[in-house]
């Protein structure tokens, strides 16, 4: 065991040392990651997958900046009694464009991973504005201020641009007509074939906090109406080797 | 500084290493926390053979056991599946009118309607079914769009006013405050409180009456008891779904107000439909 007698040469040398422990440190981390790049299985392939409207995205923007993810997961777990409650478990793919991802561990609240369309608006902007009002036992804080706070998208294309940059297909078209879409999405009366076009039919063209103006009850409504509905679940064969 | 102490006699030898004049006794780890250092590292090898684990080019090595979490989940609710599947079928079967002949069937149906319930309907009508202000009580026996079993369950099945179902109910309150005068909505409002025996200014009433008939009659009956095949409330039995006081009322009738039910028919199954519908219908209020 020669090489191993020979250990006071790094003991002894620190800047020997660090570039070792380095090598150690990066070995390590190429097993565990690198194939999480190239496995087929990590992703895999669904039909409805869809970048978020600019509408979506602020909404999503809301959800991160008020710590929605300290009480509520994003991840439906491949278990019967989440799965009776929720719904079908989650799918890697569904946080595809999520940056960052929305999963979460701790659980005040209920998953939110499918809440898109189990609700109509009006209750989740009741919900929004007085959580008690209509969950009596709920213990949410009140979220009414976002009633009250307009948004006019105005730099809803940089957040896209920066989701673009990090992977999200995001096109040209896309960005350069985000705060037109942005508003389109809040206002049924508008011309929104644009963004019906650019993001599918599915996309939900509603006045979503009920109020003639544009706010941030709308974007989060938005956002949360979207979550979970993406997916075409009548075309998914789980794949059983996960 | 101290001189390095003598080596005396009982200790064990040094490790050879010097740092400083320092020397490290060779103290082996005891045994069986080697032992068990040992055991984890061959634990931890079979571990990865049994399990899912390592990757390869095309996929991740599935394990000897072939352990799979869908697989598991899938199986567990298959299991559960095929134990109601004779209930489930049977409450499909059966008529609608017919399920609460069979007690047994009643029984089933009430209590997994009540399970549907608590985790998809109670959030909006209450965990008691009591609802709150906008989504309706369903204890008592004023039903909006018809409290009997078929309604109930053409209810819950597509919704109301929602965009996934076509077949949804739907109905709309025009906005009155771009119809009427400002004076007229505050007769109309007096007439539908003096409905229900509230407390009005009589004169605004009587000639809010001749609003109602022109403007509300149509959806809300001459004599305001509603109409259950457009949704339209019954306003004379002092139930109101978005308050019945003046200031409500006059909101109610100057921006109108609906509420939206989603769709259950791809969320829910026929059975379990079905099995809501009666739990509801025997909550008190069903006709």
């Amino acid at each position: 065991m020669a090489i191993l007698d020979k250990h006071k040469i790094l003991e002894t040398n620190a800047t020997l040392l660090l570039i070792f422990s380095f090598l150690v440190v990066t070995i390590g981390g190429i097993v565990q990651i690198t194939p999480l790049f190239y496995l087929e299985n990590t992703i895999e392939k669904v039909e409805g997958m869809r970048p978020y409207t600019p509408l979506e995205m602020a909404g999503r923007e809301i959800y991160i900046r008020e710590g929605c993810y300290t009480c509520h997961s994003q991840m439906i777990r491949p278990m019967r009694d989440e799965v009776e409650r929720y719904g079908h478990y989650s799918l890697a793919a569904e946080s595809m464009y999520d940056h960052p991802f929305q999963w979460g561990s701790k659980r005040t609240g209920p998953d939110l991973a499918r809440v898109g369309g189990r609700y109509s608006d009006q209750w989740q902007v009741d919900h929004l504005r007085d959580p008690q009002s209509v969950v009596p036992e709920s213990v949410m804080p009140k979220y009414g201020f976002l009633e009250h706070r307009k948004i006019d998208g105005k730099y809803i294309g940089d957040i896209m641009a920066a989701n673009a940059m990090v992977g999200t297909p995001y096109t040209d078209e896309m960005l350069e007509n985000a705060q037109a879409d942005f508003r389109a999405q809040a206002d049924p009366d508008s011309d929104y074939d644009g963004l019906l076009e650019r993001y599918g039919d599915k996309v939900n063209v509603r006045n979503f906090d009920g109020q003639p103006e544009l706010t941030e009850a709308d974007a989060l409504v938005a956002y949360l109406q979207m979550l979970g509905t993406l997916v075409d679940f009548s075309t998914f064969t789980p794949d059983a080797s996960r | 500084m101290s001189k390095t102490p003598e080596k005396q006699p009982g200790d064990p030898n040094t490790t050879g290493h010097s740092w400083d004049g320092i020397e490290e006794f060779d103290n082996p780890m005891p045994r069986w926390w080697l032992w068990t250092f040992y055991a984890t590292i061959i634990w931890g090898v079979i571990y990865t053979i049994m399990y899912p684990a390592w990757p390869l080019v095309q996929s991740a090595t599935a394990g000897v056991l072939g352990w799979s979490s869908r697989e598991l989940v899938q199986q567990e609710m298959v299991a559960f599946e095929e134990a109601n599947a004779p209930w489930n079928a049977k409450l499909v079967e059966t008529s609608l009118e017919d399920i609460a002949k069979d007690t047994e069937l009643q029984q089933y149906a009430v209590n997994a309607g009540g399970a549907v319930f608590r985790t998809w309907c109670a959030q909006c009508h209450g965990s008691g079914a009591q609802g709150a202000p906008g989504f309706p009580n369903l204890l008592d026996d004023a039903w909006l769009w018809g409290g009997s079993l078929e309604d109930i369950e053409y209810t819950v099945a597509y919704g109301i006013r929602n965009e996934e179902s076509d077949d949804a109910r739907y109905s709309e309150m025009p906005a009155f405050g771009e119809i009427l005068e400002h004076d007229e909505i505050t007769q109309v409002v007096q007439y539908v409180m003096s409905l229900t025996n509230a407390q009005t200014d009589d004169a605004a009433a009587q000639a809010g009456k001749v609003v109602f008939e022109d403007n509300c009659a149509a959806c809300h009956g001459e004599d305001g008891t509603g109409d259950i095949f457009q949704g339209a409330p019954n306003l004379t039995d002092a139930i109101w779904l978005f308050g019945g006081s003046e200031e409500a009322l006059t909101e109610t009738v100057t921006n109108s107000r609906f509420g939206v039910m989603p769709s259950w028919e791809n969320r829910l199954t026929d059975a379990q439909i079905r099995a809501v519908s009666a739990y509801v219908h025997q909550l008190g209020g069903g006709q």
